[in-house]
């Protein structure tokens, strides 16, 4: 189990990346910063970075909104 | 913004009208360090006209913008002054930072009144050229009181040193064509026509409570005049109760150091730097250039946030048809779009070849500024109208008839839920049907608010009488319209979806002037991020965000360039919510404030902090002063809150059930869903009372709401009248 923002609990599956989590998230928006176990992980890798059972994953969405 | 051209015999006629009924001469000077150093007060019940001079406090203790406007007020009215009453004000100002060109988004003027929806003053703030042009022309505000026994305009010639108010029988009322004809009288050359800007409203600001004001701006490569609206609060409604149909200001003579700043090189500087940003990353971020606020519809829909049929529910699987795409090929690409010179970020659409299909106007072809994402959400998802062209449509004749599109498109969901749920029938409607998506019968409510008559004066009212007039006259349920009538104080909600988040419950609910977003957006920080998930953090967030976007209209600041645009570092550099505030840009405006009026104590974001807390405080206590501004004033609906009805409820069970597991501490199975609903409802409604408390304790305000003596001591607003509110109202416990 993942879980994400300290709020969702996403079943992991293997081989899941970043993308894959933020799809079984529907977390649509374009603009976030992902930090997996307090580390900042870089744009150009959610389609690359593996993430693992048990992680903790803060997903914020960076959006001014109104 | 209609292509028509106004004829020369036409400009003569109007001209033919004009009889001069009061003039007041005074000597230009130029403006110092951001300041003119004084305001300009017009009353057209006497027909008398003079200058007020700017002091030394007035400028520490409420900067400018919507402090100087409130200031204004609070010395103009009384505890029983009305909205339609002759003392009530209209006050304009643009602010100390106002007309800088060379940082985005300054070209704000903000204006404030004793509203008629909610009986408190509004604040609302808007683009086009008015304040700066009104600053630039010797005033910091100008602040309107009276009631003509005539048709009048207040003309201000900043270049000649003179102001006239005077007759205007000839002149057409509905803002688009209205702002063309002031163009067309008081600006000949382009050059001209660009100095001039005008302030208005429409024929069904006269017929409404929810009447707005129109900003004009003249656009020279497209040769037209386009509108910004001042939406909130009904304060067109008043102008027009004034019988003043325009506010004109003409200044010709805009330039790169008309505010005569103590440290010209650096605005300079941090422009060029915000610039330079602007165009490397809106393409990656929000695309404000390409598609202004409405890029917004796509992501509330797809998180549950946009409002869909009077707030029900969150997203709409038909909402993809009001997305941007659908307005884009409306717009008008071929000039920058900022509402005052230099703003990069440029937000503005122009749409063109809009062909009305109803209406007065029906079969012209005209264009519109906007839509903006709360007219996307309001007037479509919020009724159902999945309609690019209809939204566009009702958008331009809001505007055209002085009508605020936030509060028509949550009055008409508002009656339109009460028309699905059988307290409205065709009888009572005069036959419309108001069925969620009857795009026609929405239209058609606008046009009868334009002409005084019909079912559509009664939506115009606004969602607080409506709900007391469907109880009076139709009997219907007051506990269930009071929990589906989307208002707080008497104003309607602006459009997202809070159910989710406690923490935008209180941004809505303890706003000064109504449940506005302009104070506090803190959905996605809450809801979905999850960054402040404690009371406290949650209360840190309502203090800081609302005094920061606050300090915005003291200045004649828009807020956009200060986070609908990020440096690339921000979120690596800072976390948590210190990343939201977004330090790199409060430091451009802590720099900005410094070079222009040159106050060296101004050393840091929390020097900007206690400037508004002084204003935003002596709102809270203006509000205390007409008989609102406690505790029970910050209730809001439960439609806000949580789920109303069982297919609500129903329509997201799992979330809700899980949360009553969770949080609750109930098991739901072999509970109907009244049963869940209710105690849902008990949880939640008491998280908002802990909500409120614990904001009213990091804002220094006693339990009952009340800024407390300290407070207002520390923040220097202990004027005599206002400690003797706060003492009245603390000895009597009411």
């Amino acid at each position: 189990m993942i879980r994400v923002n300290n709020k969702w609990e996403i079943e992991w599956q293997p081989g899941m990346t970043i993308r894959d989590l933020l799809v079984a998230c529907k977390f649509t928006h374009h603009y976030v910063a992902v930090s997996v176990n307090g580390r900042l992980v870089p744009a150009e890798e959610y389609d690359t970075w593996l993430v693992a059972d048990r992680d903790e994953v803060q997903v914020i969405h960076i959006i001014a909104g109104g | 913004m209609e292509m028509k051209e106004i004829t020369q015999e036409r400009i003569e006629a109007l001209r033919a009208g004009h009889k001069v009924l009061a003039e007041f001469h005074y000597e230009p000077r130029p403006v110092e360090r951001g300041y003119a150093g004084k305001t300009l007060y017009v009353n057209v019940s006497t027909n008398t006209i003079g200058a007020k001079p700017v002091d030394e406090r007035m400028k520490r203790t409420f900067i400018g913008g919507r402090g100087f406007d409130l200031w204004l007020l609070w010395n103009a009215v009384k505890s029983d002054t009305r909205w339609d009453s002759p003392e009530n004000e209209i006050v304009i100002a643009s602010g100390p930072l106002g007309g800088i060109v060379q940082y985005p988004g300054t070209g704000k003027s903000i204006a404030v009144t004793i509203s008629p929806l909610t009986g408190i003053p509004v604040d609302s703030n808007v683009g086009g050229y008015f304040g700066p042009l009104l600053k630039f022309s010797g005033f910091d505000a100008l602040e309107v009181q009276g009631i003509a026994d005539r048709e009048v305009i207040v003309f201000i010639d900043g270049n000649a040193g003179l102001v006239q108010i005077m007759e205007a029988p000839e002149e057409s009322v509905n803002s688009h064509i209205l702002a063309e004809e002031i163009v067309a009288l008081f600006g000949q050359t382009p050059q001209e026509k660009q100095g001039v800007s005008s302030v208005s409203s429409g024929v069904g600001a006269e017929h409404t409570l929810i009447g707005c004001l129109n900003f004009s701006f003249y656009d020279p490569r497209r040769k037209l005049t386009r509108l910004k609206q001042a939406g909130r609060g009904g304060i067109g409604t008043v102008l027009r109760k004034k019988k003043i149909k325009a506010l004109v200001v003409k200044y010709v003579g805009v330039k790169g150091d008309s505010n005569h700043p103590t440290d010209l090189e650096t605005i300079q500087q941090v422009g060029a730097k915000m610039h330079r940003e602007i165009y490397e990353r809106d393409p990656i971020m929000f695309t404000m250039r390409l598609d202004g606020t409405n890029h917004l519809t796509k992501i509330m829909n797809d998180y549950d946030i946009l409002p869909v049929h009077n707030f029900r529910y969150g997203s709409h699987p038909e909402a993809e048809k009001i997305y941007s795409p659908h307005f884009q090929k409306y717009f008008v690409y071929d000039a920058p779009d900022g509402c005052w010179y230099g703003c990069t970020l440029a937000c503005a659409k122009f749409a063109a070849g809009l062909e009305l299909r109803t209406g007065p106007y029906k079969g012209q072809t005209v264009t519109v500024d906007g839509p903006e994402y709360e007219t996307v959400a309001g007037i479509g998802a919020n009724c159902g109208i999945w309609d690019a062209h209809a939204v566009l449509e009702a958008n331009f004749y809001c505007d055209a008839y002085g009508i605020d599109t936030i509060s028509f498109g949550t009055a008409m969901a508002f009656a339109m839920e009460c028309y699905e749920e059988g307290i409205l029938t065709p009888e009572i409607t005069g036959g419309l049907k108001l069925n969620f998506g009857n795009a026609d019968a929405m239209l058609e409510a606008l046009h009868q608010m334009s002409r005084g008559e019909g079912f559509g004066v009664i939506i115009g009212q606004g969602v607080r009488r409506m709900k007391q007039i469907f109880v009076e006259r139709y009997g219907a349920d007051p506990q269930f319209l009071q929990d589906i009538g989307m208002e707080a104080k008497g104003l309607e909600y602006s459009e997202y979806v809070t159910k989710e988040s406690l923490a935008q419950q209180g941004g809505y609910g303890l706003a000064n002037k109504g449940p506005q977003h302009d104070e506090a957006w803190l959905i996605f920080m809450d809801a979905v991020n999850n960054q402040i998930p404690t009371f406290e953090d949650k209360a840190e967030a309502l203090h800081y965000f609302p005094m920061w976007r606050t300090w915005f209209g003291l200045n004649g600041l828009c807020k956009l360039p200060w986070n609908d645009v990020e440096p690339a570092d921000n979120r690596t550099r800072y976390k948590g919510i210190e990343a939201a505030k977004v330090p790199e840009h409060v430091e451009n405006y802590v720099r900005l404030f410094r070079a222009m009026t040159g106050r060296d104590d101004v050393q840091s974001g929390a020097d900007l902090i206690r400037m508004s807390e002084a204003v935003y405080n002596f709102q809270r206590i203006f509000n205390l002063k007409m008989g609102s501004g406690t505790r029970e004033h910050d209730a809001i609906p439960y439609r806000s809150v949580g789920p109303v009805t069982d297919a609500e409820y129903e329509s997201r069970a799992e979330r809700y059930d899980q949360q009553l597991r969770e949080l609750v501490g109930v098991d739901p199975s072999g509970m109907t869903t009244a049963e869940k609903r209710q105690a849902l409802r008990r949880y939640r409604e008491a998280q908002y009372e802990k909500l409120i408390d614990a904001v009213y304790k990091r804002r220094g305000w006693n339990e009952r709401g009340i800024p407390t003596l300290e407070k207002v001591r520390e923040l220097g607003i202990d004027f005599p009248e206002v400690v003797a509110l706060i003492e009245a109202h603390t000895q009597k416990g009411t």
